[in-house]
C-alpha cells in the first residue's frame, strides 16, 4: 500500500510539468480620460525592419507634434501572440493603442471585446468610415456591425511577371483571364530533366503567396451566407477556384514535381525569391514585392499588372484582393480618448497616411490618400493604388473566430492539389461542416 | 491534566510538521493544485480570455474528441514519439556512453563532441537540420545522390518528418549520455570481475551485470524522456515552418503540422486552441489529455520495474 502510494505521488509530480496555468480577471473601462490634458500612452506596432520603424516613429512625431499633451511610447516588433496576451492582462505597460497585421483575428477582436467598438468615437468626431475608407477595407475592420478596428495602409495582390521572359515567349501583353494565364504559364514554362529552368508560374498553395483566400479574390466568392453559415459548398466561385489551380498543377507538371521544384527556391523575404532570380516568371504577390524586387538587381524587366479574372468576369479585369494592417485601441485602456486621437491622426489625417504610405510603400488606406497629389511611387506601383481603389475589388469577412475559416478552406487545398482528395463536392461539404462546427464552439 | 499536555503536546507537534512542510505545501497547492482544478473547471467553461466564464457542459470534451481535425493526428504523431524517439534515444545514449567509457584515449574530446550538440538553442539546431535535410538542396540529400542511395523528402515528406525529427533528437542526445556514463562507471568492477572469472561472455556481462545496475538510471531517462516528448513543442512548429516556406508575413498562411499534419504534437494544440483561437476552454481539454497521458505511462512504467524505488539501493 504505501508502495502503491509512493508510485502514485511519483506519478503525480512527474506529470505536474504538464499543466498549464489558466488565468483569470479581465477588467473594462470606459472612455471618461480627458485628452486635452497632459497624458502618456502606449502604441505597440508590429513592423520590425529599420525603415518601417523609422516611420512609424516620424508619424507619432508628427502626432505628438500636432498634440503637444499626448506623449506617446512605440514599442516596436510586436507578435500578434504577444499583443493578444497583453489585451488580456491590461495594466500600465499594456498598450492602449495595437496595431497588428493580421486582418483575419478582427472578428475575434470585436466578438470578444478585447478592442473597443469605435463607431461612438467617430461619430463624435463626425467622420463617416464608408465614406473615409476603401470598401474592401471598411468591410475587413469590422465584425457584426461592430467596427472595432480602422485600416492603417493596405496591402493590394497583383501579378509580377517578367518582361524579359514574355518577350522571349512572344506574349505581348500581361494575361488578363485565368485562361489566357494558363496559356502563357505553360509557354513560359521551361523543363529542365526533373526540374525546370524557368517555370512559368508556381501554382502551389505553398508557393508563398498563392494561398486560396488570394486566388478565390478573383472569382470574388460569398464566404458566409445570410444566417452566417460557410457557403463554400454553395457558391460556385470556390469550385471554380479550386478546379482552375489544380488545372494549373497538373498542367505544369504535377504536385510532386512542383513541389520538389519548390524546395529548391529560396524563402520568400530574402533576395534569392524565385522571381527575382528568374526561377518562376509569374508571381502572386502583394505591393511590397516590387520593392523587394527592385533591391535584388534582377537582370530582366519587371512589369506589374492586376491578377486575371475568370473568363466570365472580363469586365471586372482589375480587381484583386485587400488586406492590410489594422489598429485599435485596447477595451483595457483607461485612456481611451486620448488613444482615440492617436488612432484617429494615424488613420484618418490624410497627409499622416500618405507620408507613412511613401515611407513604407504599402497602399494608403483611405479615399483621400490614394488619390493625393503628394503621394510619391514608381510608376508600376499605381497598379495596386487602382487595385485597393476598384469597387470590385473583395477581402475576406470578420469570423467570430478570426481567421480559422480560412486555415480549414487551405487545409483542403492542399489536400486537393496533392490529390489526396478526389471528389471536390464531398469535400467541399464536408470543409463546410467543420467551418460551421469551429464556429459554434466559438460562440 | 496530563492529558491536556499530552493533547497539547501533540497539537504543538503537528503545527511543527505543517510548518516544517509548509513550503513544500505552498508550493503543491499554487503550482499543482490549483492549475490543475482550475484546468479541470476551465474544460467545462466556454472562456475566450476577455469576457467572464459561462458553462458549457461537455461541449469543449466533444469538439476536441469528435470536431478538432487537429486533435487525433497529434494524438497519434506524440504516441508515435514517445515510443519510437524515447526509445532510441535511451538506446543511442546507453550506446554512447557504453563507448565513451569503453575507449582508452580521448574521453574527454569524443564527451565533448556528444555533449556539445545539446548546448545549442532549440530553434537553432532545428534550422541548421532543416537546411541539412532540405530535400532540394541539402548537403545530405546531395551526398546521398551522389552515391546513388534514393534520397528522402525529410521534414517535407509525411512519411519521413517524424523520423527526420528523432535524428535531430539523436543528435542532441549529451544530457542521456553524461548520465549514462556516471552510471556506468558507478557499476561495481569486481562483478564484472567474479563474471569473467565465471566465463561470461560480453553479452552476459552487460545483461546480467551493468543492466541490472544502471536499470534505474534507464528507468529514469525513460521517464524524464516521455514527459518532455509529451511537451514536445518548439522543434516540430519550426521544423514544418521552415520546411513549408513559410517563415512569416502579411497574408502568409503556417499549415499546422506541415507536411498533412505530421508534425503536429498535443502542445501545439494547447497554444492554438488558447492562445491563437481564443479557446481557453478546449485547450484545457488537451492539457489534461496531456496530464492523463503521462500519468498513464508514467504508472505503467513504474509497475514495470521496482522502478526509481531501486535507485536508493
Amino acid at each position: 500500500m504505501p508502495e502503491t502510494v509512493r508510485k502514485v505521488a511519483f506519478a503525480l509530480t512527474a506529470s505536474v510539468a504538464l499543466l498549464t496555468t489558466a488565468c483569470t480577471g479581465q477588467s473594462s473601462s470606459g472612455a471618461s480620460d480627458d485628452a486635452s490634458k497632459q497624458t502618456t500612452i502606449n502604441f505597440w506596432h508590429a513592423w520590425s525592419a529599420p525603415n518601417e520603424t523609422k516611420a512609424v516613429n516620424a508619424l507619432i512625431a508628427g502626432f505628438e507634434k500636432a498634440h503637444p499633451n499626448i506623449h506617446v511610447n512605440v514599442v516596436a516588433n510586436m507578435t500578434d501572440d504577444k499583443i493578444n496576451q497583453a489585451l488580456r492582462t491590461g495594466g500600465d505597460k499594456a498598450p492602449d493603442v495595437i496595431s497588428s497585421f493580421t486582418t483575419n483575428n478582427v472578428g475575434k477582436f470585436c466578438s470578444s471585446g478585447a478592442l473597443v467598438d469605435l463607431n461612438p468615437f467617430f461619430k463624435k468626431a463626425g467622420v463617416d468610415p464608408s465614406t473615409t475608407f476603401p470598401k474592401a477595407m471598411n468591410e475587413y475592420t469590422q465584425f457584426d456591425g461592430n467596427r472595432c478596428t480602422v485600416p492603417l495602409l493596405g496591402d493590394a495582390y497583383g501579378l509580377y511577371y517578367n518582361k524579359t521572359a514574355f518577350e522571349k515567349a512572344g506574349i505581348a501583353a500581361p494575361p488578363k483571364t485565368w485562361s489566357e494565364f494558363e496559356t502563357d504559364a505553360k509557354k513560359l514554362t521551361v523543363p529542365d530533366g526533373d526540374g525546370y529552368k524557368q517555370l512559368g508560374f508556381m501554382p502551389d498553395y505553398h508557393g508563398w503567396e498563392t494561398t486560396t483566400e488570394h486566388y478565390f479574390a478573383q472569382f470574388s466568392p460569398t464566404y458566409f451566407d445570410k444566417n452566417g453559415k460557410s457557403n463554400l459548398a454553395e457558391d460556385p466561385a470556390f469550385t471554380a477556384g479550386f478546379t482552375l489551380q489544380k488545372k494549373l498543377v497538373d498542367e505544369l507538371g504535377g504536385y510532386q514535381k512542383l513541389e520538389r521544384y519548390r524546395s529548391k527556391l529560396g524563402d520568400e523575404w530574402g533576395p534569392k525569391h524565385p522571381f527575382h532570380t528568374g526561377q518562376v516568371a509569374m508571381q502572386l504577390d502583394g505591393e511590397w514585392r516590387l520593392g523587394m524586387a527592385l533591391d535584388a538587381k534582377p537582370n530582366f524587366d519587371i512589369g506589374v499588372a492586376p491578377l486575371p479574372v475568370p473568363d466570365d468576369q472580363a469586365s471586372q479585369y482589375g480587381k484583386g484582393y485587400i488586406t492590410g494592417t489594422i489598429a485599435g485601441i485596447a477595451a483595457t485602456s483607461t485612456k481611451q480618448n486620448a488613444a482615440w486621437e492617436l488612432v484617429k491622426y494615424m488613420t484618418t489625417d490624410t497627409d499622416a497616411v500618405v507620408n507613412f504610405s511613401n515611407a513604407i510603400h504599402n497602399v494608403p488606406s483611405t479615399l483621400a490618400a490614394l488619390k493625393s497629389p503628394k503621394l510619391k511611387y514608381d510608376p508600376r506601383f499605381k497598379t495596386f493604388l487602382d487595385i485597393a481603389a476598384n469597387p470590385n475589388s473583395t477581402t475576406t469577412p470578420a469570423s467570430v473566430n478570426g481567421g480559422v475559416y480560412l486555415t480549414t478552406i487551405q487545409q483542403l487545398g492542399y489536400d486537393y492539389e496533392s490529390g489526396k482528395v478526389t471528389d471536390l463536392k464531398a469535400a467541399l461539404q464536408k470543409t463546410a461542416q467543420q467551418i460551421d462546427t469551429d464556429i459554434a464552439q466559438a460562440k | 491534566m496530563s492529558t491536556i499536555t499530552l493533547a497539547s503536546k501533540r497539537r504543538r507537534a503537528a503545527l511543527r510538521t505543517a510548518a516544517f512542510m509548509s513550503p513544500w505545501l505552498i508550493g503543491f497547492a499554487v503550482f499543482f493544485a490549483y492549475p490543475l482544478i482550475s484546468t479541470v473547471y476551465f474544460s467545462f467553461m466556454h472562456y475566450d480570455g476577455f469576457r467572464p466564464p459561462t458553462w458549457s457542459g461537455a461541449k469543449n470534451w466533444t469538439y476536441v474528441f469528435e470536431n478538432y481535425p487537429y486533435f487525433w493526428p497529434a494524438l497519434r504523431n506524440t504516441l508515435w514519439l514517445v515510443v519510437i524517439m524515447v526509445s532510441l534515444r535511451v538506446l543511442f545514449g546507453l550506446g554512447v556512453g557504453l563507448l565513451i567509457t569503453k575507449i582508452k584515449t580521448g574521453t574527454g574530446v569524443f564527451r565533448t563532441l556528444f555533449y556539445l550538440p545539446y548546448l545549442a538553442p532549440p530553434v537553432a539546431a532545428t534550422m541548421a537540420f532543416a537546411f541539412l535535410l532540405n530535400p532540394g538542396t541539402g548537403p545530405v540529400n546531395s551526398i546521398l545522390e551522389k552515391i546513388g542511395i534514393p534520397a528522402p523528402g525529410w521534414f517535407n515528406d509525411p512519411s519521413w518528418s517524424k523520423p527526420a525529427l528523432t535524428l535531430l533528437a539523436l543528435w542532441g542526445i549529451g544530457d542521456l549520455m553524461v548520465i549514462f556514463m556516471a552510471a556506468l562507471l558507478d557499476v561495481p568492477q569486481e562483478q564484472y570481475e567474479a563474471a569473467e572469472l565465471d566465463g561470461a561472455s560480453a553479452w552476459q556481462r552487460f545483461r546480467y551485470v551493468t543492466l541490472p545496475n544502471i536499470s534505474p538510471i534507464v528507468m529514469f531517462a525513460v521517464v524524464t524522456g516521455v514527459i518532455q516528448t509529451m511537451q514536445y513543442y518548439t522543434q516540430p512548429l519550426i521544423a514544418g515552418k521552415v520546411a513549408s516556406g513559410v517563415i512569416q508575413g502579411a497574408g502568409t498562411q503556417f499549415e499546422p503540422g506541415y507536411p498533412e499534419k505530421s508534425t503536429l504534437t498535443l502542445p501545439q494544440l494547447v497554444y492554438n486552441l488558447g492562445f491563437q483561437r481564443f479557446d481557453y476552454g478546449s485547450a484545457c481539454v488537451v492539457a489534461l489529455v496531456l496530464f492523463a497521458l503521462s500519468m498513464v505511462f508514467t504508472a505503467f512504467l513504474m509497475r514495470r520495474r521496482g522502478g526509481l524505488n531501486l535507485a536508493g539501493d
